[in-house]
C-alpha cells in the first residue's frame, strides 16, 4: 500500500510522538512508582464490619507525619468522615465498600479511587498545603450519592 | 416557493443533482421507521437532559415524583444507547441499499424488521422500568445496584435485535460479493460491514454480562454477583461502543461529503485500512475506563493503555484524508493560493456545514480523550465533569451533529420531498446553535471537572464547603448551554417533521450523495476484504489483553461477590 509523501511524514511524526509519550508514561509508572489506585486484595463485602482492619475504621499513626487511613465508603458516608493531620503528612489510604460501588475523590488532589465491593483499594498521597479538603463520592451509588462526603483538615 | 426552483437541492455551490434513483418504498419505510423511533428517543432524552442541566445549576427543583438519577438514567439510555443505535442502523441500511444494487434482498429485509421490533420491544420494557423508578441504575447499570429484571431483559432484546439488524447488512453484502465476482465492494457497504462486525464483537461482552450475570441474579436465581468481573465485561463493550457511534460519522465524512463538495474520495484503500484498525484496536482496551480500580493489576492496565493509543493512527489517517479531500475539491474548482480552497467549500449547505463543525470539534475532543486514557493523568479527571464534557464534545457534538447533517438530506430522499432553502437555513441555524450550546456546556464541564466537580451527581453544595461553592458559577453556564441545546433539538425535530410530511413533493428526489473514488487511486488489496482474517486477529488481541486478568477475576471466592442492593 502506497501512501502519499506528506501523509508518510504526518504519520511518522505522529508515531514518534506517540512512542515517546508512551515511554514516558511507562517510566513514570514502573520506574518512578506513579501508578493509579488499585490493588489485588479481596474481602467479603457483607463481612466488612467484622473484618480487621475495617471493623475499626480510623486514622492510625505509622511514623512521624505518616498515617494509615482505614476507611469504609458506604451509602451514603465515609468512615471516618473527618480526619485532621499536620501539613506535609503522608496518608496511606485503604478503602473498601460494604455495599455498592463508590468513588473516593479528594478535590484538589490526585486521590481518585474506585471503591468496588469485594476489593480493597489503596493509594498514598502527601498533603503539603494546609486547608480544608473535601472528600466526595464520584461514582453513582444511589439517591443520596450527592450527599456522601467527608473532610480532611490539613493544619 | 415552487418545487421546480429548488428541485436540484444544493446550496452555496454544493452539488447534488436530481436523480432517477429512488428507494423502493419497502426499504424507505424500513429506514424511516428506524429514524422516526430514534427521533422519539432523541426528544425524550433531550428533555431529561434539559431538566438535569437546570437542576445541577440550581435553577429548578424537581417535583417529588421525579428523581434526578431517574432522569439521568433516561438521558443516558435513550440518547447513548437507543437514539444512536436506531439512527446508525437506519443510516447504514440507506447506504447499503444505495451502493449494493439499489435494493435490499427480501430475506435481509425480514431480518431487519425482526431486529427493529426486538429493539423496539426491549426499549419499551427498559423505558417502563425507568419510568416506574425501578431502574435508576444509570446507563452503565453497575452491579450490585439491582434494577428490575425487566430492565435487563429489555437490554438483552435491544442487543439481540441489533444482531438481527446486522445480519441484514451481512446478507446483502455477501449476495453482492457472490454476484460481482472479482469486483471491489463499494466503500460505503464495506464500511457498514466493518461497523457491524465491530458492534457484534463488542456487544458479546455486555451480552455475557447481562445474560449470564445480571438477569439470573435479578431474578433471584443466583444470590451473588461477581461485581469486578461484571465491570470488566461492561467496559470490554463500553469502549468499542464509542467507535460504533463514531464510525458511521466517519462513513459520512469519507464517502458522502466528497460528493457534496464536488470532490472525489481521496483513496479507495486507506479508508478501508482505517476501519480495519478501528476493529482491531477498539476492543482490547476497556481497562482504560477502569484505571483507578482494584482487582486489575498495573501491568494489564498499562498494556491496554498502550493498545488504546494505537487509535492515534487511524485518527491521523482520517484527519489527513478528510482535509486532503477538501483541498483537492477546492483546487479542482480553481482555488488559488495556499488556503484559497477553503473559500470554495459550500459553507451555506447544512449537509456540509454540520459535519464540518463536527470535525472541528473533534480535534479538541480527541485531545481530551488522550488525557483520559493516559494511565496517571486519568486520576486528575476520572469521574469528574471533565469526562461528561468529553463525551458531550465527542458523541454529542462530533457524532450527533453529523447525524443531524445526514438527516437533512436523507429524510427528503426517502420521502421523495425537497430540502427547501428555508429548511436548509433552519438547519444552519440549528447546527450553529448546537455548537454554541456545546461550547458553553462541554468546555465549561472540562474546566469545572479539573477543579473537582463530580459527574453523575445531583445538585449539592456539600454542606456549603468552600470548594464546592466555587464550582457553582460554572454550573450556571452549563445550565444555559443545556437550554440552548434543547432549543436546538426542538428546531431539529421541527425540521425533521417538516421534511418527512410537509416539504414539497418531487418526482425526482435529490441524489443520494456517494462520492466517486478518484480513478488515479490504486486498487485496494484483496486481503482487506478477508473478514475472517481480521476477526481472527481481533480475537488474538482480545485474548492477549483480557484472558489473564479476566481469568484472575473469575477466581475470586464466592464470599467476595455481592448480594443485590437497591439504594434509590
Ligand atoms: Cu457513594
Amino acid at each position: 500500500m502506497e501512501l502519499p509523501r506528506y501523509e508518510k511524514i504526518w504519520l511518522i511524526t505522529g508515531s514518534i510522538t506517540l512512542v515517546i509519550f508512551l515511554v514516558l508514561l511507562g517510566i513514570m509508572g514502573f520506574a518512578m512508582g506513579f501508578n493509579p489506585s488499585g490493588h489485588m486484595k479481596t474481602i467479603a463485602p457483607d463481612q466488612v464490619g467484622a473484618t480487621p482492619p475495617f471493623d475499626k475504621p480510623g486514622l492510625f499513626t505509622v511514623a512521624d507525619k505518616e498515617y494509615r487511613a482505614v476507611m469504609q465508603a458506604k451509602v451514603f458516608a465515609f468512615l471516618p468522615g473527618e480526619m485532621t493531620i499536620p501539613a506535609g503528612s503522608k496518608i496511606h489510604f485503604e478503602v473498601t465498600s460494604p455495599d455498592v460501588v463508590h468513588g473516593m475523590y479528594i478535590a484538589g488532589t490526585n486521590v481518585n479511587m474506585m471503591i468496588v465491593p469485594g476489593h480493597i483499594s489503596e493509594f498514598t498521597h502527601t498533603f503539603n498545603k494546609p486547608g480544608d479538603y473535601l472528600i466526595l463520592c464520584n461514582e453513582y451509588c444511589g439517591s443520596g450519592h450527592h450527599l456522601m462526603l467527608g473532610r480532611i483538615i490539613v493544619q | 416557493m415552487s418545487a421546480a426552483k429548488h428541485k436540484n437541492a444544493g446550496f452555496d455551490g454544493a452539488v447534488i443533482p436530481a436523480s432517477s434513483f429512488a428507494f423502493d418504498v419497502k426499504d424507505a419505510n424500513l429506514i424511516l421507521a428506524h429514524l422516526i423511533f430514534s427521533f422519539i428517543a432523541l426528544f425524550l432524552g433531550a428533555l431529561a437532559g434539559l431538566l438535569q442541566a437546570l437542576v445541577r445549576a440550581g435553577y429548578i427543583v424537581l417535583p417529588p415524583m421525579l428523581d434526578y438519577y431517574q432522569l439521568l438514567t433516561a438521558h443516558g439510555v435513550l440518547l447513548a444507547l437507543v437514539f444512536t443505535t436506531f439512527f446508525i442502523i437506519g443510516f447504514l441500511y440507506s447506504g447499503v441499499v444505495k451502493t449494493l444494487d439499489g435494493k435490499m434482498l427480501a430475506s435481509a429485509r425480514s431480518w431487519a424488521w425482526w431486529g427493529f421490533y426486538l429493539m423496539l420491544a426491549g426499549t419499551i420494557m427498559a423505558a417502563i422500568t425507568i419510568l416506574t423508578n425501578d431502574a435508576s441504575v444509570l446507563y452503565t447499570f453497575y452491579a450490585p445496584l439491582q434494577a428490575s429484571p425487566w430492565f435487563y431483559i429489555g437490554l438483552v432484546l435491544v442487543i439481540v435485535g441489533s444482531w438481527f439488524s446486522s445480519i441484514a447488512i451481512f446478507i446483502n453484502y455477501a449476495y453482492w460479493r457472490r454476484t460481482h465476482k472479482g469486483e471491489v465492494s463499494p466503500l460505503f457497504a464495506y464500511m457498514a460491514v466493518a461497523t457491524m462486525i465491530l458492534w457484534i464483537i463488542a456487544t458479546i461482552g455486555v451480552a455475557v454480562e447481562v445474560i449470564f450475570q445480571l438477569v439470573p441474579w435479578s431474578l433471584g436465581w443466583t444470590p451473588r454477583i461477581n461485581v469486578a468481573l461484571s465491570r470488566a465485561l461492561f467496559w470490554y463493550f463500553g469502549h468499542p461502543l464509542v467507535y460504533f457511534w463514531l464510525l458511521p460519522a466517519y462513513i459520512y465524512w469519507y464517502v458522502n461529503v466528497p460528493r457534496i463538495i464536488k470532490g472525489k474520495v481521496f483513496s479507495n484503500t486507506l479508508p478501508r485500512l482505517t476501519f480495519i484498525l478501528f476493529i482491531l484496536y477498539s476492543v482490547p482496551v476497556g481497562f482504560h475506563h477502569q484505571l483507578n480500580e482494584p482487582g486489575i493489576s498495573n501491568f494489564w492496565k498499562f498494556l491496554q493503555v498502550v493498545l488504546t493509543m494505537i487509535v492515534v493512527f487511524p485518527s491521523l489517517m482520517t484527519a489527513f484524508a478528510i482535509i486532503g479531500t477538501f483541498e483537492l475539491a477546492g483546487r479542482s474548482q480553481g482555488a488559488k493560493g495556499r488556503f484559497g480552497w477553503i473559500r470554495k467549500l459550500p459553507w451555506g449547505d447544512v449537509r456540509f456545514l454540520a459535519p464540518v463543525l463536527s470535525m472541528l470539534m473533534f480535534i479538541p475532543a480527541g485531545a481530551g480523550g488522550i488525557v483520559n486514557a493516559s494511565y496517571q493523568m486519568n486520576q486528575v479527571v476520572h469521574n469528574t465533569l471533565w469526562v461528561t464534557g468529553h463525551f458531550h464534545l465527542t458523541l454529542a457534538t462530533s457524532v450527533v451533529l453529523t447525524f443531524f447533517g445526514i438527516s437533512y438530506w436523507l429524510i427528503p430522499v426517502l420521502t421523495r420531498r425537497t430540502l427547501t432553502p428555508g429548511a436548509n437555513k433552519l438547519g444552519i441555524v440549528q447546527s450553529v446553535l448546537w455548537i454554541a450550546g456545546m461550547l458553553l456546556l462541554g468546555i465549561t464541564m472540562h474546566i469545572v471537572g479539573l477543579m473537582g466537580e463530580p459527574r453523575r451527581s445531583s445538585f449539592s453544595t456539600y454542606n456549603d464547603h468552600a470548594t464546592a461553592l466555587s464550582w457553582l458559577p460554572y454550573m450556571y453556564v452549563i445550565g444555559i448551554g443545556g437550554v440552548l441545546l434543547f432549543i436546538s433539538v426542538m428546531l431539529f425535530l421541527f425540521a425533521a417533521v417538516y421534511l418527512m410530511y410537509y416539504a414539497p413533493r418531487t418526482d425526482q428526489p435529490a441524489e443520494y450523495p456517494i462520492g466517486e473514488v478518484d480513478e488515479s487511486t490504486q486498487h485496494p488489496p484483496l486481503i482487506l476484504e478477508r473478514w475472517s482474517l481480521w476477526i481472527a486477529v481481533t480475537v488474538v488481541l482480545v485474548l492477549v489483553a483480557y484472558a489473564v486478568p479476566i481469568w484472575h477475576l473469575m477466581q475470586t471466592p464466592l464470599a467476595t461477590w455481592s448480594p443485590p442492593v437497591r439504594t434509590w
